[in-house]
């Protein structure tokens, strides 16, 4: 298969940028050859639909809003009522999924490609993205694994939170390179590295 | 003005969409009453205090909410998913 390409393009340039100098407040990579999987669950089928999340990645959620799990590649977290993400960096991660996931159950919708992945980690990542989102990135507010839908002024973004000082963000891949450069501007005054 | 999701929790109103006033009551599709459907489409209250008016969570979970609010204050004494409001309506029409 054809190997994507990252939006990214000439303005995915690795190194330290920014303040620097001070230490490197956050580190942006872009997370590449996961399948990122939007799957809905009818109305009746929520937990039912979470068993089967359960059994296709061996991660179990709760119905609860904005819960999630990570564990290495993999994660899952809901965004909406009966609408989660789930992501692996096994291609097979759809057919995995429609195996368990009848039309009884929902729909799923492969996003792989349209959506890019950014990781922000580092000491910094709360401070930076509090520039940009309106929405409370502490951890008790916040908890890891969790996930949040916000938006960025017109730029939806779904936002994992991976541990206590890192972040993914899914943003739409036409607007990732936009996003990209924004991402980049706030995070100057910290200091950031692109790996 | 920060309106509180019943899923994702407090968020400012920049990610919300005005989906308009939520006590007007649609006529039957069939209905050929003109007045009535002149009413639906453009007569409003334009009440101060209380409001009952639909909102779109159009930057976060994507729900419509009926939020309860007052326009002389914008203070929001309740919001709930439209959806969950539309079925209690209903059994209670049933019931």
């Amino acid at each position: 298969m054809a190997e994507p390409q990252s939006p990214l393009g000439a303005n995915f340039v690795p190194g330290n940028h920014g303040n620097a100098a001070a230490g490197i407040g956050v580190t942006l990579r872009e997370r590449k050859g996961l399948s990122v999987i939007q799957v809905t669950a009818w109305r009746d089928a929520i937990p039912a639909m979470l068993t089967a999340i359960g059994s296709a990645t061996g991660l179990a959620l709760q119905n609860k809003p904005g819960l999630g799990r990570v564990a290495g590649e993999k994660s899952v977290f809901g965004f909406a009522p009966g609408r989660y993400f789930v992501v692996s960096a096994t291609p097979d991660l759809e057919t995995r999924l429609r195996s368990v996931i009848s039309p009884e159950l929902g729909t799923i919708i492969d996003l792989t490609h349209g959506r890019t992945v950014i990781r922000v980690s580092g000491p910094r990542s709360e401070w930076v993205l509090s520039k940009l989102f309106a929405i409370d990135f502490s951890e008790h507010a916040f908890p890891i694994g969790s996930g949040r839908a916000t938006l960025h002024h017109d730029i939806h973004a779904n936002i994992q939170r991976i541990d206590d000082e890192s972040f993914d963000l899914y943003v739409f891949r036409t607007f990732a390179r936009s996003f990209w450069l924004t991402l980049g501007h706030a995070a100057e005054e910290v200091g950031y590295r692109v790996e | 003005m920060i309106i509180k999701c019943p899923y994702c929790g407090p968020r400012d109103v920049i990610e919300f969409i005005y989906q308009g006033d939520a006590t007007r009551t649609r006529p039957e599709p069939a209905s050929d009453d003109r007045a009535a459907w002149n009413a639906y489409v453009y007569d409003r209250t334009n009440p101060s205090g209380s409001h009952s008016e639909y909102w779109l969570h159009s930057g976060g979970c994507r729900q419509h909410l009926l939020v309860t609010r007052d326009v002389s204050t914008h203070a929001i004494s309740s919001v709930v998913f439209a959806r969950d409001a539309a079925v209690s309506a209903k059994s209670g029409e049933l019931a």
